[in-house]
């Protein structure tokens, strides 16, 4: 089995103003299909690999053999996290159900939730992602280097912000607070409350 | 209240780019530039004099910073700031218009004695600036008596690996996505055909 690119549950325009319809659309065509492009050659003569989810394969990095485990961890977490990236985003939905109550029980209230996701995708050297995440049943603020998921920390992530350059250089530039800003106007919040519910259960 | 007597004085100021910022295009566009330098360098420099002051490391010169910053964890975001001065200095110094072409004989030379062909040489660097994953650099550099190709994530600077940088390429998305988007191997191509500054290399080799 190899790995194709999902589709995106939403026209590429569906996020503007706040995300383009360029930056999407490259995101996904080209961005989100190299990591799959890549990841698929890797594995391409390792049978018992295609029988694994993208997920699985990134979640015991020690069990891939050496001589592609770089490749995995990079390509393989690029389509798992674009994977887990494209359904989070939605305009126009409210914050509600338990993933709120969680919120505000694990950060005091959401502003302070959203001041410290904002400071840790802030403060992201380089390229990578900032993510709240669910360890033993708490929420956490995480963030990873370049493709590396919470799943490889084995935490479970229910939120993520993808902090590269490219999903936001073509509209924001150098800006990214700006960016991070714009994406609390497009947060799919019941969507996360799904990967909360699921990961608490 | 403050007054202008009492402001710090910063230590260290953005250096001037070597050209217009129009004078790399259309390879590198005038907006890439306005950006890469006016925003992204600017940046680093106006966080790093904030980072310094009223520290040791206010006195000291930049490299000095780097190599007393370099691999110490509590001091990451003062290696990455100054590093990134540094690396972008010497990234516009590594470019000219109209460069790419043949190094100046000594170089052409080394270069022959270590990779083959000059041709060669730029393979290896344009393979290094693809294979840099994230943020990075793809760099020329001295190691001994030897010319190699050696790529840096993020800040990173090759003299911490005790190699003398002859030129750099910055492979930060920042670099090329306003005129390349996802393409970075058009750019990289584009950069050592009509824009590398042989001379430059040449005169790092000391
Ligand atoms: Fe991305
Ligand atoms: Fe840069």
């Amino acid at each position: 089995m190899s790995h194709i690119l999902p589709e995106l549950p939403y026209a590429y325009d569906a996020l503007e103003p706040y995300i383009d319809a360029r930056t999407m659309e490259i995101h996904h065509t080209r961005h989100h299909q190299a990591y799959i492009t890549n990841l698929n050659a890797a594995i391409k003569d390792k049978v018992e690999l295609q029988q694994m989810s993208v997920d699985q394969l990134i979640r015991n990095l020690d069990e891939i053999p050496e001589e592609i485990r770089t490749i995995v961890r990079n390509h393989g977490g690029g389509h798992a996290n674009h994977s887990f990236f494209w359904p989070l985003l939605k305009k126009d939905v409210a914050l509600a159900g338990p993933i709120a109550d969680a919120i505000t029980a694990d950060f005091g209230s959401f502003e302070n939730f959203r001041e410290k996701f904002t400071a840790a995708a802030t403060r992201v050297f380089g390229s990578g992602w900032a993510w709240l995440t669910v360890d033993n049943r708490k929420l956490e603020i995480v963030a990873t280097p370049n493709q590396d998921s919470p799943i490889m920390l084995g935490k479970i992530p229910v939120l993520g912000l993808d902090v590269w350059e490219h999903a936001y250089y073509l509209l924001y530039q150098n800006r990214r607070p700006d960016y991070i800003a714009a994406f609390f106007n497009v947060i799919n919040w019941e969507k996360v409350n799904d990967n909360f519910l699921a990961a608490v259960n | 209240m403050s007054t202008d007597q009492h402001a710090v004085v910063s230590p260290l100021t953005l250096p001037s780019l070597p050209y217009p910022d129009n004078a790399l295009a259309p390879v590198i566009s005038a907006n890439t530039l306005g950006f890469h330098y006016g925003k992204h360098h600017r940046g680093y420099v106006d966080n790093l004099n904030k980072l310094v002051a009223g520290t040791d490391f206010a006195d000291l010169p930049l490299p000095k910073i780097i190599s007393e910053t370099a691999g110490k964890p509590d001091k990451a975001t003062i290696f990455n700031n100054a590093a990134q001065i540094w690396n972008h200095t010497f990234y516009w110094n590594s470019l000219r218009a109209a460069g790419g072409g043949q190094p100046p004989a000594l170089l052409k030379e080394k270069i022959e004695a270590s990779f083959g062909t000059l041709d060669a040489c730029k393979k290896e660097l344009a393979a290094a600036a693809m294979a840099q994953f994230g943020s990075g650099w793809a760099w020329l550099v001295l190691d001994g008596d030897k010319i190699k190709v050696v790529k840096t994530a993020n800040a990173e600077v090759p003299m911490t690996a005790g190699q003398k940088p002859l030129l750099t390429i910055d492979v930060w998305e920042h670099a090329y996505y306003l005129d390349y988007q996802n393409r970075r191997l058009d750019y990289v191509q584009a950069v050592l055909d009509k824009l590398i500054n042989w001379d430059f290399a040449a005169e790092n080799l000391g």
